[in-house]
């Protein structure tokens, strides 16, 4: 009966083989894959049992930060500033994930970044728990604070975007409705659900970042644009007359392109300068005709058209569209900023900032620095960096002059602040005819020494006929109270 | 085979030069290191969960010691010969698991480590009975047909109606006063050693008569019939009960055991084409069978199921494990009993696991070394039977729980909560042990006992 025993022994053996070989494989080689699983909860409780870095403001101001609480996992996420950041932070959730900087910057908050090594190495031989570091943010509270009032008193739908233009910080980045990050994370599962169905159910989708995310229809803010490119080919100056009649008579086409006034634009022939002053349609649509469809496309891509921005920053941001292949009566429309053009606030933002920083476009970016745990040593900060050129310096001149035209005697009134010079445009875009249209500004100040940009987006403003909707009146008093916020600081 | 039963009949045993090593001394020095072993892992749980030594260690300490000192003593007096190494791995696994089970006990908020220990002591006295009166395991070969039919009984006893219990859909319990008791851990035992009485019976007969169709010799069916009618009824009652861990086991054991007797390798074939067959008409017919299937497949189709928590654990612990007590295996469901092994592989990483399933290794290996020394067929079919048996089972838990096979419900030996599985398991060791003794005593020398039978008057002492 010896050799079927020892037979059996070297199948025992052959079984308990296969078991360490299989454990080791779990344990040693799939390992990393697992724990890299999101709905692995092992992982994110560790992560809960950590401090997690805090996101400050440009002046240290906290509006994510965690705080030490007696349950199992040790530290609740708080957002002191709620609503006004959300588009920012995003949040924190056990149930959810990561969203926004939380998800974006969650190396250094959550501490596994790799500048954060040496940190971790000395916690470990110190026996500190490992903390992670702080993110610091271009955001100016007084900018956000304005863009947030004068979007949320009179309980508009849209977006604020504003950009230091020299360096390409983004000073303030606002979207309403927006939404309470706090209960998301909370550490009672209902209440996360909760909150995640109500914002899922919501129409008005509050966690959708306007700022960066939505693209719309520029409209006439994009006639900046044109105007850039029509400079730029040599053949036109602020003065050179164009045609501006009633109805532009679109190429291939029965359907002409009125004037939004119904008359046609000055004495039929007004200047350049004329033209953006009263956003004449008609005389943008024979420039954008005469210039093509190609030179179009070459200046919006100059102004970040094409390109995602605040990759640096990984903020999911939308890229801005021109449309590859009109024909000429689209190109008419597109010119004007209607058809398939699409822009973010941001990108109308980074035109004017191009515009205002001598016709240098700077990559926008949100993160100033991160630091360790102690928030004093910074790891890393960012440096300005330029995207490209989007106009030639005379160019830029001469686009400021018509913009400063355009608040002074033109459809931007609005934003004028007095005893300082304001550049601007108004935008009132068309989408269906189901819709009341968008309205736009964008603007930036102070003209001769420009510091700040900004772009604003009405989608929707529940109290205002639709006749009253307008860039100049709804739109340009937001960007003045940025503007101001800002240049007072 | 007849060959080899035929030496041992006729050889006279060599005289033993020298005195043997009867390897108490051995198992006591590693009972020390398995009780300190149990005593450290038992008092980290407490420092990495909470941040203090346990005020119960020293009671603790002293219950595991006594226990342990109790089993040890009845070797030295009942088993002297027997293999030093069993106890200790035994002591050492009983140790992790009481050790686990507290730690998920302050997870929990529960005070089943206790319990467990309770069982424990339990255990302990079952084994010193076993060695006290089962002084030679061969009585235990009298009475086959009966402890066939004991093991029937004992399995059937979970569907009566008053005491059958039904826990987690598997109606394998019955109530004793106030507490349950799985009787089919008992039934295993019993029908292994009806199994090994039966065969050695009817081995030669199994072996050699009957035809032989595609290859394969089939027996006779009136020399297979009772043991098949054995083990058909025990798969039938296990699939009622739908618990399929012991079916497979209880299948997996029984061709085993067939095949040492018989020396055929076409029974391990066609054990194996039956458990194939048996598994796809099972994946087709029984829902329950299928879902395990699908869960082995694919574990993430229920991220916060057992088997994907417990690889979550699995990869949580990594090489080197959390740490006891600092790792989170109550997130895997019912991680103190079919998981523990997952648990364990969680805060004592893989190279805790390691460690356990060679511990479980070493004690099968010894079991079946005693069964190789053993002379005697019964014998030798018990000790292998009970030792492949035990390590099938860790295959089939431990291969579950780590996604190398199917997830099938079975206990881990001496790790896994649970007072019939820890008790008889105890009575499995105190069986080897037995059997160990028996194998490595030495002889006693031939030519006295031919004396005596030869002499013509014999001394008969009075008094």
């Amino acid at each position: 009966m010896n050799s079927p025993i020892r037979r059996i022994s070297a199948g025992c053996l052959l079984l308990c083989v296969a078991l360490l070989i299989n454990a080791t494989y779990v344990q040693a080689f799939w390992a990393d894959d697992l724990n890299a699983r999101s709905e692995n909860r092992r992982v994110l409780l560790d992560e809960y049992s950590r401090e997690r870095g805090p996101i400050l403001l440009a002046d240290d101001t906290p509006i994510a930060q965690s705080t030490p609480v007696d349950d199992e996992y040790q530290f609740l996420r708080q957002y002191p500033e709620g609503p006004i950041y959300a588009p920012l932070t995003g949040y924190y959730s056990y149930n959810y994930g990561r969203t926004a900087l939380e998800r974006a910057q969650n190396d250094i908050l959550s501490g596994d970044d790799d500048r954060l090594f040496v940190r971790r190495l000395i916690d470990l031989v110190t026996g500190e728990e490992p903390r992670g570091g702080a993110v610091r943010l271009t955001i100016d509270p007084a900018a956000q604070q304005a863009a947030w009032e004068g979007l949320t008193e009179e309980g508009f739908k849209g977006a604020v975007v504003a950009i230091d233009v020299e360096t390409g910080g983004i000073l303030a980045m606002v979207s309403t409705p927006s939404y309470d990050p706090n209960p998301m994370a909370s550490h009672s599962i209902e209440e996360q659900t909760a909150t995640r169905e109500a914002l899922l159910a919501d129409e008005d989708e509050p966690d959708l970042n306007r700022a960066i995310a939505q693209r719309l229809p520029p409209g006439s803010v994009f006639k900046l644009v044109t105007a850039a490119a029509a400079l730029e080919s040599g053949d036109f100056d602020p003065d050179t007359e164009v045609p501006g009649p009633a109805e532009y008579d679109l190429p291939l086409t029965n359907t002409n392109l009125p004037n939004q006034s119904g008359d046609a634009c000055m004495d039929g022939t007004p200047t350049l300068t004329e033209a953006l002053r009263i956003s004449c349609n008609t005389a943008f649509a024979y420039l954008g005709n005469e210039l093509g469809d190609d030179a179009l496309r070459e200046q919006a891509e100059r102004f970040g058209f094409d390109t995602q921005p605040l990759t640096n920053d990984d903020m999911n941001a939308a890229t801005s569209v021109f449309p590859a292949d009109p024909d000429e009566p689209q190109t008419a429309l597109s010119a004007i900023g209607q058809f398939d053009v699409q822009a973010t606030p941001l990108q109308m933002a980074m035109v004017s900032a191009a515009i205002a920083n001598d016709g240098v476009l700077m990559e926008p970016y949100l993160v100033r620095e991160v630091s360790g745990p102690d928030l004093v040593s910074p790891i890393e900060r960012t440096e300005p960096e330029e995207r490209t050129r989007a106009v030639s310096p005379e160019t830029a001149e001469e686009l400021t002059q018509m913009m400063v035209d355009v608040v002074e005697n033109g459809t931007g009134q609005n934003a004028q602040i007095e005893g300082i010079q304001v550049a601007g445009k108004t935008g009132t875009a068309q989408s269906s005819a189901e819709r009341p249209p968008y309205a736009w500004f964008t603007s930036f100040a102070p003209a001769d020494e420009p510091s700040v940009a900004v772009a604003v987006v009405i989608e929707e403003a529940p109290d205002t006929a639709r006749d009253d909707i307008g860039g100049g009146r709804l739109a340009a008093p937001i960007a003045r109270a940025v503007m101001e916020a800002v240049l007072g600081s | 085979m007849s060959l080899d039963r035929a030496r041992a009949r006729t050889e006279p045993p060599a005289p033993e030069a020298v005195a043997p090593r009867r390897g108490r001394g051995t198992e006591l020095v590693l009972l020390i290191f398995a009780i300190g072993i149990a005593t450290f892992a038992y008092v980290s749980v407490d420092l990495g969960a909470l941040g203090r030594v346990p005020p119960n260690a020293m009671a603790y300490l002293g219950g595991l010691s006594a226990a342990t000192a109790v089993a040890h003593i009845v070797i030295r007096i009942r088993a002297p010969y027997a293999d030093p190494v069993i106890l200790p791995i035994v002591v050492t696994l009983c140790g992790l698991g009481l050790a686990m089970i507290h730690r998920l006990d302050i997870a929990d908020g529960t005070t089943r480590a206790s319990t467990q220990l309770t069982w424990m002591a339990v255990g302990v006295t079952l084994f010193v009975c076993v060695l006290l009166f089962v002084r030679d395991h061969r009585v235990l070969s009298r009475l086959p047909y009966l402890a066939g039919l004991a093991g029937l009984l004992l399995l059937v006893l979970p569907l009566l109606p008053i005491i059958g219990h039904s826990i987690r859909g598997a109606r394998i319990w019955i109530n004793v006063g106030p507490m349950t008791f799985q009787p089919g851990e008992a039934a295993k035992i019993i029908l292994i050693i009806a199994f090994a009485a039966y065969l050695v019976q009817t081995r030669d007969a199994l072996a050699l008569a009957g035809r032989r169709f595609l290859g394969v010799d089939l027996p006779r069916a009136r020399d297979l019939g009772p043991i098949l009618l054995v083990w058909l009824g025990a798969l039938g009652i296990l699939v009622v009960q739908n618990d399929l861990g012991p079916s497979v086991l209880l299948f997996g054991i029984f061709v085993l055991m067939i095949y040492v007797a018989t020396e055929r390798i076409s029974w391990i074939i066609l054990g194996l084409l039956l458990i194939l067959a048996g598994g796809f008409a099972a994946n087709a017919v029984v829902s329950h069978v299928a879902e395990r299937i699908d869960f082995w497949m694919d574990p993430f189709i229920d991220p916060q199921g057992q088997v994907a928590q417990s690889l979550y654990g699995l990869a949580y612990g990594g090489l080197l494990g959390t740490g006891l007590g600092q790792g989170r295996p109550d997130l895997t469901p019912i991680a103190e009993s079919d998981f523990i092994g997952s648990a364990l592989g969680e805060e004592l990483g893989l190279t805790g696991l390691i460690a356990i399933i060679l511990l479980y290794a070493l004690l099968a290996s010894r079991g079946l070394r005693a069964g190789l020394l053993l002379r005697d067929p019964f014998g030798k079919l018990l000790a292998a039977g009970l030792a492949a048996g035990f390590f099938l089972q860790v295959f089939i838990v431990l291969g579950g729980v780590t996604r190398l096979i199917p997830l099938t419900g079975l206990t881990t030996p001496f790790l896994s909560l649970g007072g019939s599985s820890l008790v008889m398991n105890w009575v499995l060791v105190a069986l080897l042990i037995r059997l160990s003794d028996a194998a490595r005593r030495p002889a006693p020398p031939s030519s006295s006992s031919s004396l005596t039978d030869t002499a013509v008057t014999q001394v008969v002492r009075i008094r």
